[in-house]
């Protein structure tokens, strides 16, 4: 087992800022096999983990996005029908036995692979991103559960196909649904909070290493304040760095130098009309002279 | 910061110890099987158990399975693997500070609109007492055809949560099997392929499938929560909030002397927060119902947008109205001949011998689709299959 502070810095390296408790968690992932849940506020940076847990291990993100109504053939996979049937009408002429030609034409290269089944069959153990899993049906959920505990997948046509290698599994969540116990059993835990001011400070400088701390500071400082109000969209990381990108590209190099436009550039922080009424002018103002 | 864990010297002992930690979590309703007592063992064996930080911080991810067990975890690791009067050094970050939904004590402020009912969660003593809160189907099915007047137990309000989460879910469910035709799906329409192969001389290159329809019914909800509807408020609004989270296009309003919509403060995951805004929305009301008036200022202000052709309008209110009738009678036929559905529940109805004769009960009949009771879950049941109708 790696040293967690090591697993910690390689995460960095890669662009990811992670707590010691986030480190052990992807540590036991890889340890034991089992996937990660993890869940959190939107923004929060749930899935931008398993991105980097792809660059840390050097291998590709395979990615499922949950929508209401996924089903099999989109996230397993699929026969290709229109090629079926045009290799039928080709060996029309040929005089081939009924089960020589449904043995060819369902043979794997008439398989469309969807994400599942590539996920397992790839040579080299990937990472598997399953993004929103409370967005598909309970119905999905019960079969993802079944691919995650054993790892292979039946195609009635053609047999059982076992894992090649076994991927490093990350589900998010939203909490739009609740997810099965079932489900939760059987993976590992992890809740993301928002980033305390040190980390998103991190996050910050590690994402814009132009900013100069001065800035940074007054940008991070800034936006855990707004997250403390009464907001129907908290913002989350990624909105920090659009507007700390969006303040860097005007070339300012403290927020007090041009208040009139880090106002503006708010368009990047506050999403909702409510939010951008909730929070008042003066309000900005003294947040502003405040985080000077 | 190395601390010795005490009373593990290894192999047997440890796996004891291990064993009797999650029976400990389990009795505290932590969703614990054999593989996960297994997977922990490899852990501690793994880890350097003198390193008691990443000991816990790995058992945290393979032990906890949602937001609840995480906020619990660090007092139940600390209370089992301590010595009882050690003060104890917790981790600084991500050790669960979102207050946890569950264990905010009852608020008085806006009586009947919320009161959130378990026990805190720090009386670990309390191992053997939890056994309550997890009833069976069988004590669930009695409850089915009770009053909700007579909930008082908080692990009865807790299975009654639960029951109306799942049936709000359910309904959800039956409501969009209906299917259409389409280019991708998981069955093939067979008819339809047909009819496409003929263009290329019977060889079915376009396919057509079946696909579940994605168009839910849109709801709106208006609800009664004057001092009258009180002792149901409380489970009609978390029937309300079940609705909203588990429909795409539900809406809520609760009303009273005037009418307020909340359907954002209904979707707001921390309860705490929602039940501050609720309070809020409904703080500095004076007595009395006015529907007529609150459905005359939903019609002039919501229903252009939220009422159409599919929406199913549910009115939940006893009727009691110390407004005009006839201005009750003139709004409602304005909203049923917008809406594709009329439904209004009445709690009273329910009871034995009641009879709607309040003047704003028999002006609001002639214009009611279903004229149903919500006084216990077998009537939101029935409802169900109601719904599943339109």
């Amino acid at each position: 087992m790696n040293d967690v502070s090591g697993l910690q810095e390689r995460l960095a390296r890669a662009g990811y800022i992670a707590e010691p408790g986030l480190a052990s968690a992807l540590e036991v992932l890889q340890m034991l096999g089992r996937p990660l849940l993890i869940e959190g506020d939107a923004g929060v940076g749930k899935t931008e983990i398993a991105k980097a847990l792809a660059r840390v291990y050097d291998t590709q993100l395979i990615r499922l996005q949950c929508y209401e109504g996924l089903d099999a053939s989109s996230a397993v996979y699929e026969w290709d029908y229109q090629r079926q049937l045009l290799a039928i009408k080709i060996r029309e002429t040929e005089q081939s036995a009924a089960d020589t030609m449904e043995r060819h034409i369902f043979s794997e290269s008439y398989l469309l692979k969807r994400p599942l089944l590539r996920a397992i069959t790839e040579p080299d153990p990937c990472v598997l991103l399953i993004d929103e899993i409370d967005r598909a049906d309970e119905e999905f959920e019960a079969y993802l559960l079944e691919v995650l505990s054993d790892f292979q997948i039946s195609i009635p046509e053609l047999g059982t196909i076992p894992a090649s290698s076994r991927p490093y599994v990350v589900l998010t969540s939203n909490g739009t649904r609740e997810i099965s116990d079932a489900l939760r059993r059987r993976c590992l835990y992890y809740y993301l909070e928002h980033p305390d001011f040190d980390k998103e400070l991190r996050i910050v400088n590690a994402h814009l290493p132009d900013i100069g701390l001065h800035l940074a500071r007054q940008v991070v400082a800034f936006v855990q304040t707004l997250r403390g109000q009464d907001l129907r969209k908290i913002p989350g990381i990624a909105e920090t760095l659009d507007w700390a990108t969006a303040i860097l590209r005007l070339d300012i190099k403290d927020l007090a130098d041009d208040p009139e436009a880090v106002k503006r550039l708010l368009v990047c922080v506050l999403k909702t009309r409510e939010d951008r009424a909730a929070v008042s002018a003066q309000q900005i103002d003294r947040l502003i002279a405040g985080s000077g | 910061m190395n601390e010795v864990v005490q009373g593990v010297d290894a192999g047997a002992g440890l796996t004891r110890r291990m064993a009797g930690f999650q029976a400990f979590l389990r009795a505290h309703g932590f969703q614990l099987g054999i593989p996960e007592t297994i997977d922990a063992l490899v852990l501690a064996q793994s880890v350097d158990i003198m390193q008691r930080r990443r000991l816990r911080a790995g058992l945290r991810s393979l032990l906890c399975s949602g937001h609840n067990d995480w906020a619990r975890f660090d007092e139940l690791f600390d209370a089992y693997w301590l010595p009882p009067n050690r003060t104890v050094l917790r981790e600084a970050g991500g050790s669960g500070a979102d207050p946890a939904p569950a264990r905010e004590p009852a608020d008085t402020r806006a009586p009947g609109l919320v009161s959130d009912v378990r026990q805190g969660a720090g009386d670990a003593g309390n191992i053997a007492g939890d056994d309550a809160a997890q009833g069976g189907a069988s004590s669930e099915e009695s409850q089915q055809s009770r009053d909700f007047r007579f909930l008082t137990r908080a692990d009865e309000l807790e299975a009654m949560e639960r029951l109306v989460d799942r049936l709000a879910r359910r309904m959800r469910r039956r409501m969009i099997r209906r299917q259409r035709i389409a280019g991708t799906g998981r069955r093939l329409h067979l008819r339809r392929t047909l009819r496409n192969s003929l263009q290329y001389g019977g060889t079915p290159l376009e396919l057509s499938f079946l696909r579940r329809r994605h168009k839910p019914p849109q709801l709106v909800l208006l609800l009664d929560v004057s001092r009258s509807m009180s002792i149901y408020t409380y489970m009609l609004l978390r029937f309300t909030r079940a609705l909203v989270c588990g429909f795409k296009r539900a809406d809520a309003f609760i009303f009273h002397t005037r009418l307020v919509p909340v359907t954002d403060a209904l979707r707001e995951r921390n309860m705490s927060r929602m039940r501050d805004r609720l309070a809020l929305m409904s703080s500095g009301w004076s007595g009395g119902t006015r529907i007529g008036e609150s459905l005359q200022s939903f019609n002039e202000n919501y229903a252009p947008g939220l009422v159409g052709r599919k929406t199913v309008v549910i009115i939940a209110s006893d009727g009691f109205d110390t407004g005009e009738p006839s201005l009750l009678s003139e709004e409602l036929q304005k909203l049923s001949a917008r809406a594709r559905r009329l439904v209004w529940l009445n709690p009273l109805l329910g009871r034995l011998g009641y009879q709607p004769t309040s003047a704003g009960m028999s002006a609001a009949l002639p214009w009611l689709d279903l004229f149903a009771p919500a006084h216990n879950l077998d009537s939101l049941l029935a409802l169900e299959t109601e719904l599943v109708k339109l």
